[in-house]
């Protein structure tokens, strides 16, 4: 065998471009949490889908009563259960009022009642279940034994008791709502810290000096957002499921106000005469709670690749 | 387990005490006498009689004892609206229709939820799965009161195929319980697709096939009876969702239930009927909810109550 002679020359020790320093180093974008769930969030056609439909129904509900020429309830007699025509896009109702802009007024508040008290829902049920787990004890057994009274009821009744009180408006209902709804969120918080509490990282923070405070918020609760925030995203299609139900049986939004469940409970007398108007309301409660459950969905596979 | 039952019904006759409580407080924190509306136009001296008769002239506190010590006895007073009857008669003649209407949805809920859960975990074609999928997330999206209207219109209107008022014969029966049924068929097919999955995985599935049981026997004796324990524990919740669904559906369908006997006696302002039936339903939802952890614990040995 001849070996072969090592020639070695100048241009082999010739320093290396810069572009091609990393040319072997192989990894994909690091990308944060939130980002990483966006992009499984995507993947989810249907969620994606819900979400484009309640952000153009919210920017409906905002745009199209302040350029509409009618009001929610100003009355047009000579006009009335008029069909859809170009004048009026869904028709008008048994007292000649617009329907399309009593239908959107109607978004306004079934989405402003099921974001807020999702929204408070979550505040209330974070900290109250966050303190009852990480304190424990005797403090922990009381803030659960409260939580199970309150559990104990449907939060229907509250609603309806504080309806009574309060009278029938939009602050009522949501009141009823945050008043009992946020027990399920404490209790499913508190079963989170009181696991998590017991994990090194918990004791590490711990043992570096962090305050009780810095521990609770900064690490353990932010480890148990994801399904948190689960709880909080499927809390709005109830919340907007028990207004409409209470309007709809005539002890919730009254009239001239219109909610989503007083126009479907109102068109419901004309239903055989007039079966276009029932078909409104009704269409945007199903098409918004479908919309937010597979949002709903969406986000849980989204935070929780495991789940699926 | 004693220890465990005796403390669950020790806090609900807390929660129950309490609910009453705030619920008597509520009803007079509204302002006005219940007999000087303006529907009714009573001469005083027939007003003061009235509120002589339901104790309403004594100071509040006393009106309180002596409300709650009838209500413990299992009196809830006389209507203040439809004066004369009492509320224990009103109850006892709705709860056995709506206690009826409800079994037979908590049947319909049960049988069909169970088994369109089941058939999708194990089917093999993916659009069973997808369909029954599709089928649940519609019932949790569908309002049970929607469900009603459509459901009153095409059969009860148009086809006229099944009668859409009151309860007097079977027929009568199947639009209701449907409409009632509706959103616990779509928890109950989701709970039970998934902890099917779940106990499809566990080794003791394995080795229930590896010993050469049939499919439908591994299934049923294995699966089934495992994969229910999350179902079961639904069937608490599952008994209060019917009786807030009955407000409505028996207002819709003219049942004279207690449901619809609530909604009425919200809009009168029958404050005395509020208050009974309030409490009756919190110890209705309450005693369900304390069985059905009793029976969760029997059927599966792994849960230890009270630790």
């Amino acid at each position: 065998m001849e070996e072969k002679e090592l020639v070695l020359s100048d241009d082999m020790f010739q320093p290396l471009d810069s572009s091609e320093k990393n040319n072997e180093f192989i990894a994909i974008e690091s990308k944060t949490y939130l980002q990483d769930a966006w992009r499984r969030f995507k993947k989810n056609k249907l969620a994606l889908a819900g979400l484009v439909f309640l952000v153009l129904i919210t920017i409906a509900a905002i745009v199209i009563p302040m350029v509409s020429p009618y009001t929610y309830d100003g009355q047009d007699l000579a006009n009335r259960n008029a069909l859809p025509s170009l004048t009026h896009l869904m028709g008008t109702d048994r007292l000649g009022r617009d329907i399309l802009v009593r239908v959107m007024y109607g978004a306004r508040i079934s989405l402003t009642i099921g974001f807020v008290a999702a929204f408070l829902n979550l505040i209330i049920g974070v900290v109250y279940g966050g303190i009852s787990g990480f304190v424990g004890g005797k403090v922990d057994m009381i803030m659960m034994r409260i939580v199970d009274c309150i559990y104990a009821i449907p939060s229907t009744l509250y609603v309806i008791l504080i309806m009574m009180i309060f009278g029938s408006n939009m602050y009522s209902v949501l009141l009823g709502i945050s008043i009992s709804s946020w027990v399920g969120m404490a209790r499913q918080v508190r079963s989170q810290i009181q696991t998590l509490k017991q994990q090194e990282f918990s004791m590490a923070a711990f043992v570096i000096g962090a305050s009780k405070k810095r521990i609770l918020f900064k690490h353990l609760i932010i480890n148990c957002m994801g399904p948190i925030i689960v709880s909080a995203t499927l809390m709005v299609p109830n919340a907007i499921f028990t207004e409409s139900f209470l309007s709809f049986i005539g002890i919730g939004i009254s009239a001239p106000q219109a909610s989503w469940g007083t126009l479907a409970s109102e068109a419901r007398g004309l239903v055989q005469s007039y079966p276009i108007q029932i078909v409104w309301p009704v269409a945007a409660i199903c098409l918004t709670m479908l919309s937010l459950n597979f949002i709903g969905d969406g986000v849980g596979e989204a935070l929780d690749p495991k789940k699926k | 387990m004693f220890k465990y039952i005796l403390k669950r019904i020790v806090v609900g006759f807390v929660t129950l005490f309490i609910l009453a409580t705030v619920t008597f407080f509520l009803m007079k924190i509204i302002p006005g006498s219940p007999f000087a509306g303006e529907n009714t136009k009573l001469p005083a001296s027939v007003q003061e009689k009235l509120m002589a008769k339901y104790n309403l002239d004594k100071p509040i506190l006393e009106q309180y004892v002596i409300y709650m010590k009838d209500a413990f006895q299992g009196d809830f007073g006389i209507s203040t609206y439809r004066t004369g009857r009492e509320v224990n008669d009103i109850i006892a003649n709705g709860m056995p229709v709506t206690a009826r209407l409800g079994f037979v949805a908590f049947v319909i809920a049960m049988v069909t939820g169970i088994t369109l859960g089941t058939v999708a975990a194990f089917t093999k074609h993916k659009w069973v799965d997808n369909f029954v999928i599709a089928l649940a997330t519609l019932g949790v999206s569908v309002p049970g009161f929607l469900l009603a209207l459509l459901l009153m219109i095409v059969f009860g209107v148009w086809l006229h195929l099944f009668p859409i008022v009151g309860l007097s014969s079977w027929r009568h029966y199947v639009l209701p319980a449907i409409s009632l049924a509706l959103s616990p068929i779509a928890m109950i097919a989701r709970l039970t697709r998934s902890s099917m999955m779940e106990v499809m995985r566990q080794d003791y599935m394995v080795l229930a096939r590896s010993k050469g049981s049939s499919q439908m026997k591994v299934i049923l004796k294995h699966g089934l009876k495992n994969a229910m324990i999350p179902v079961v524990t639904y069937a608490g919740p599952l008994i209060a969702t019917l009786m807030t669904g009955s407000f409505v559906i028996e207002s819709l369908f003219s049942i004279p239930g207690i449901g619809a006997e609530y909604v009425t006696s919200i809009s009168n302002r029958d404050y005395t009927m509020i208050m009974g039936l309030t409490i009756f339903f919190g110890a209705f939802i309450i005693i369900a909810n304390i069985i059905t952890d009793i029976i969760n614990a029997v059927i599966d040995p792994r849960i230890k109550l009270g630790s």
